[in-house]
Parts: C-alpha cells; structure tokens; sequence
C-alpha cells in the first residue's frame, strides 16, 4: 500500500531521554520516521520535534499520535501536513566544481537563493534552505556536476500566526 | 533539616503511605536498606528480584493501592525486568526502586551497571534516573501519581548510589506539574448519549467487560448496566472477577478458552458493549471475523487503544466507572427475551465440561472442588498455561479483585511469587495459587518466603510433569512430537518439606475433597501436589488466527 508522508509538530519536556523514547516508540511499533528535527524553543524547558513520518492510513496515523501522546514528556503534538505552515530544510551540499563549470553551479546558487560557504580546489560547499521540495530540486540539478557529501537537517515546521493555535 | 537522599526516600514512601516493600539488596542499594532498617520500614525478603517485582503486582492487584518493590543495580535490575513487563501489559500499579552506581561511574561499564532506564523504555509507564538528590523527592511524588493515575502502570526509579548518599533538604510537594500528561476521567456528555441511543436499537447485544472495569472498581456499575438492558456478560480474563460467575447473565470467558456460547454470543450480536477491554488476539482469534454483526461502542480510559485492533463505531474515552455511572440513568430497563433464549439454549448445549476418567485426576475436577469448598470467595493467584485456563473455566468468581492472573505478558513463574504479595496484603483472606509444575518451579525459590513469614498460601500444584499447554499445541498441531516439553521434576512433596512447608500429595479422584479440605482449614502454608492427567487438554480452543465460532471440542 502506498504510505503518505504527515508532518507532526511536537512539544516535548526537554528531559534526557525524551529522544530516545519516541525513537524507540518508533522502532518496536514498526512505524517509520523519514526526517525529525529538534531544538530549544523560546522556553528552554521545552523542546519543538518536527517529524515527518510515514502512514499507510488514517488509522496508523491515528495510532501513531496517540501512542506518542502516551508518553510523559510529550506534552503536546499536532499533525500539521494540511495547515499552512512555514515549512523549511537545511543543506550542505559538497559538489565538485573546476574552472569550467563553476559559473554555471554559482547560477544554479543564485536562481535557488542559497549560498557558498565553503570554496577550495576540488568543490565548493553550498547551503540550501528552503522546503522539501526546493531541496531536493537543486539536488537534482547540482547532481551532474558530482555531489560529493550531503548533510540535511530535516525539516522544522512553524504553522503560520494566521491559522491561529 | 538535612537527610540523605535514602532518607528522603523512605520519607517519600511514608508520605505516599506506603506500607510494605518487596526488594532484594544490593551494593548500590545499601545505603536505602539502612535507612529503611533505621527507619524500621516494612520489608519483605523476596529471594530473587523477579518475585519482589511479582509481589508486588499481587499487592497492587488485590488492593487497587500502589505496589512498591526495590532491586540493586545491574543484575538486580534486569531481574526486575519480567515483573515490569507484567505489571505493564496488565495495567498495574507499580514504582520499582532500582540501586544504580554513582554518578561519576555512569556509562563506564562499572561493576553491576545496567543502563535500566534504556532497558525498561518500552515496559514503563515511566521511568526516571535521578541524577540530583535535590530533585529525588519530587520525582517520587510523580512517581506515584504516574503510576497510580489514568491507565495505571508500573514506574521506575533508579537512583545512584551518591544520590542516595548526598544530603537534600527535605520537601515533599504537594502537586505534580506534568503538563504531557492529563488522563482524561469524564466521558463526553454527548457520546454518552449516542450510546444510549444506540444501545436502545440494539436486539442483540452482547456486554464484553475486561481488566478496566476492576481497575476503575466499577463492577456495580456494570452489574447495573447488564441487568438494566438484560444483556449478558463475556468478560475477559482480566474481568473474570468483574462479574459474578454464577449470575444468569453471565457469559464467562471469551475468546481462544473461552466458553463456546460466548464466542457464539459475540458473533451473532449486534452491538458489542465493551467496557474497559483492550481487543487482544486472544479475545478476538482472526480479527476480522471478530463479532461480523455488531456495531462497536468501545468505553476506555485510554484513548490510543480505541480502534486499535477493531474498528470503533462509538468511542468514549473516560473511566469506566464514571461513564457507566452517567450511561446507567440514561437508559430504560430491556428485555431481549429472543437473544436470552437464544444464548440459554448454547448454555444447554455447550456447557463447559470434562471426562472424568475412573483412576485419572481431571484437573478441572481439582478447580471446581476448589471453587465449592471455599465458595469462591479466596484470592486466586495462578500461574500461566493450562492450569490458568482451568481455573479461568472451573472457579467461579464472586468477588472483584479476586483473581490475580498474568493476563497480557502470560508470565510463568507468576503466580506464585504474586500470592506472596496478595497475602501480605490480605493477612485475613485465603489465598490460593493454582500451579503447575513448569511454571512454580520457575519461581520456587519463594517457598522460603513464604515460610519466612509464615505466610499460609495454598499452592494447589495440578502437576502433569508437562509444559502441558504447549505440549497441547504439539498434540494438536505437531502431531505429538512433544519437543521439550516432558519434564523430570523433583519430588514437590519432599521440596516443600525441605522448606518446612506441609505438603499433601495427590493420587487418586477421591483423594481430591479430603486432601483440599485438609489444606484450606490448614493454618500455614501447603503444597498440594496433584498428579493430574498428563494429556488432558483445555477445551474448548480456538486455534491460533481462526474465528473464535471455531472451536476444538465443540460439536456444533
């Protein structure tokens, strides 16, 4: 069956282990996590996870926050995939580049709106935000040159004041 | 005034009014034992961790209070593991102390470290690693609540040994500030009200009342509520106690063992009242198949088990108790007097029953003689296979909280460790573990326990020197080729005598009353060690993902 991917917003009791709880919750219910991102919010008590996971069904997603609703520390989750919300990702993206085809990838830079951050010999270091979408169309297009490494933060989700909670 | 974190413990213990521990000492957990010595605490020398865990669960069990058990780090620890796992699936209410090294040794594969938090993740509630012993006390008080609150559980705690050892000023809050957590008590006013309606439609509904209804003590209720609309009772193992068995409406158990007119009742119903049952596959066989007829009004107190293996046409997230207690009023008195005929004649038809074979003991036989002579009014602790099964068919209950039984996780070795805390906990009551030989032996070593403290628990052993529930499932399905399933046991009878413990042994059907009577009006503890049939079978059975109208041992 095809899975379909939600976001969670998710606040949680900044605790030790509180990591390691909704993973493991995870992992013995068999659901699967495509990207989760955590920090801080404004209160330092509390932590903001973004999980994008997968479902089957309503009825797995349904399973899948209440369990995660069961625990202690989460005190408060939100499927946000159909709100509008200021989605965005982080990446680092190490590509090869020469003399001959650094002014076509600095256009590439320049038409997504990210950044060189890192230059020497053999490449350059680009960073990328923006949503998933947007990620993953320069990949496809600084592919060709030769990407070495990537590092992506997943994504972080804010639903938009507007929609108000 | 300064204590020492292990100080503020039994402080902590005094102030949720704890009585008695169950624990077993260690090096990490010396300092806790001294003060609780000092402080002249009550403790109870189980003689292996598991049993503390399960003694605990007894105590908790039979007087809906908080159990407390106490273990050292490392091995001490992972012994408590099966007990945790019990207490979990079963919804019981435990807070589980462990010893941990000190704080400066964590995460240094010190000697006896158990990362035990990681461990018991997904067997806890809870659980905690106290790192400051300044915030010890408030953590207790969570604790506690945790456990003792919504769908109960167990929590626990793990301490290292320099917290217990540092000096905190004492201070026991008043309230917990958990924000991620509010079990939610009251069921939605305009559910309730679709459900009345919806019970009013139904011609043929069936009641099925599981562990939920004892934990929220709301057995009246539900008495009220099948006598109110006239429908009969299924219960789960959990419940068993939750209904009185020799009530007209009484349906027994559900599902693989259950009786055949339940299973027939459930499938042929229209409505499925379920009350505080969680749909295992047990109770359900092959899922789909499950109840085909009936809409589903599921009541539960935990919102993520509404749906979560049968679909839910009405949920209502609450405490059992207090929904029933405002649906109750809502409804007028019923009669179905079709569907009750209907059910009373499967009653005819398919009672529950067995061979009673001239020189053979029949262990249901044993059970139901068991049942007669204490008027089902003991506690029964039992431990996990065909002889829990017989005394889930052959003992009738009366009385909540009444049976003591490892329903979700099937522990062996459970049962008996269970009635050492369910008889510390009742000094006045008769408590009865049904046994059999696998599983007692898993945890025999309590037999020292229990003639420690002069505990006079009743072990009827229904001994058939078989794994005999699997050994059942290898006659059935493995075409008797019974891989490791004949035991060679010890002579029970010298065992418990080794011990100081009296024992009877019995050989032959008319041994059976003398022998039962001669232990129940016995003041101490007996084993008596019943050498059953060896390949008699728990019928009727549903086999593994069938329908459960698909019974062995049932001639339709």
């Amino acid at each position: 069956m095809k899975k379909h991917s939600h976001t969670l917003a998710i606040l949680v009791m900044n605790n030790p282990g509180v990591m390691a709880r909704i993973a493991g919750l995870y992992s013995r219910r068999g659901y699967n996590i495509s990207s989760l991102a955590v920090g801080e919010t404004e209160d330092p008590r509390i932590s903001r996870i973004t999980l994008v996971v997968e479902a089957e069904d309503e009825n797995e997603l349904e399973q899948i926050t209440k369990q995660l609703y069961k625990l202690i520390d989460v005190i408060k989750l939100s499927d946000i995939t159909k709100d509008d919300a200021v989605e965005r990702e982080l990446a680092l993206i190490k590509v090869h580049c020469n003399s001959t085809n650094r002014s076509e990838i600095l256009q590439i830079v320049d038409i997504f709106r990210a950044k060189i951050v890192d230059v020497s010999q053999e490449g350059v270091i680009i960073e990328a935000t923006g949503d998933s979408d947007k990620i993953q169309a320069i990949l496809d297009l600084l592919r060709p040159f030769g990407i070495r490494e990537i590092a992506r933060t997943g994504k972080v989700a804010l639903v938009r004041s507007a929609a108000g909670r | 005034m300064k204590i020492t974190g292990a100080q503020a413990v039994v402080e902590s213990l005094r102030r949720e009014g704890v009585e008695v521990i169950f624990g077993y000492p260690g090096g990490a957990v010396i300092p806790i034992y001294d003060a609780m010595y000092q402080a002249g605490f009550r403790h109870i020398l189980t003689r292996h961790e598991q049993a503390a865990a399960h003694a605990a669960h007894g105590y908790a069990r039979s007087t809906g209070k908080v159990g407390v058990c106490i273990a050292t780090s490392g091995p001490g620890a992972t012994n408590l593991v099966t007990g945790l796992a019990t207490a979990y699936m079963d919804s019981v209410p435990i807070v589980a102390f462990t010893g941990q090294v000190a704080t400066g040794l964590l995460g240094r594969d010190s000697f006896q470290e158990a990362d035990i938090t990681g461990i018991t993740m997904p067997i806890t509630k809870h659980n905690y690693l106290v790192k400051r012993v300044t915030d010890l006390p408030a953590i207790i008080k969570e604790a506690f609540y945790i456990a003792g609150t919504g769908r109960p559980g167990p929590v626990l705690i793990d301490i290292p040994k320099d917290v217990s050892t540092n000096l905190v000023d004492f201070y026991y809050p008043e309230q917990v500030n958990l924000p991620g957590y509010r079990p939610v008590y009251e069921g939605n006013a305009r559910q309730i009200k679709a459900a009345a309606a919806l019970i009013q439609e139904a011609k043929k509904p069936v009641i099925y009342a599981g562990g939920g209804v004892i934990i929220s003590g709301a057995e009246e209720e539900l008495l009220r509520l099948a006598e109110t609309i006239q429908a009969p009772v299924a219960t789960t193992l959990m419940a068993l106690d939750a209904f009185p068995g020799d009530h007209p409406l009484s349906l027994r158990m559900l599902g693989m063992h259950g009786t055949a007119y339940a299973n027939f009742a459930v499938t042929e119903a229209d409505l499925i009242i379920a009350v505080g049952a969680r749909f295992d596959d047990r109770v359900t066989g092959k899922v789909d198949t499950f109840a085909p007829n009936a809409k589903i009004l599921q009541i539960d107190i935990d919102p993520a088990e509404i749906g979560k293996n049968v679909r839910a046409d009405l949920p209502i997230v609450g405490d059992v108790k207090r929904v029933l207690a405002e649906l109750v009023p809502l409804l007028p008195r019923q009669e179905h007097e079709a569907w009750l005929e209907q059910i009373a004649e499967w009653k005819r038809k398919y009672p529950l029953t067995y061979d009673q074979q001239e020189d053979l003991i029949a262990p249901q036989m044993v059970v139901e003689t068991l049942s007669e002579l204490t008027r089902g009014e003991a506690i029964i602790c039992t431990e996990v296979g065909q002889n829990q099964m017989w005394a889930a068919q052959f003992y009738c209950f009366k009385k909540p909280r009444s049976f003591i039984t490892s329903g979700g996780l099937g522990t062996m070795g459970f049962g008996f460790p269970a009635a050492v805390g369910v008889q510390i906990a009742n000094p006045d009551r008769l408590v009865v573990d049904i046994a059999g030989d696998g599983s007692l032996q898993m945890n025999i070593q309590e037999l020292a326990t229990v003639a420690t403290y002069k505990l006079p628990v009743k072990i009827i052993l229904l001994n058939n020197c078989y794994l005999g529930m699997v050994r059942q499932w290898q006659e059935i399905f493995c075409e008797k080729r019974y891989a490791a399933t004949e035991l060679q046991n010890p002579d029970f009878c010298k065992l418990a005598e080794a011990y100081g413990i009296k024992a009877l042994s019995v050989e032959k059907p008319e041994e059976i009353r003398p022998k039962l009577e001669e232990a129940l009006n016995y003041d101490g503890p007996v084993l008596v060690d019943c050498r059953i049939n060896p390949e008699e079978n728990v019928m009727p059975m549903v086999p593994p993902n069938a329908a459960i109208y698909d019974m062995l041992g049932v001639e339709k």
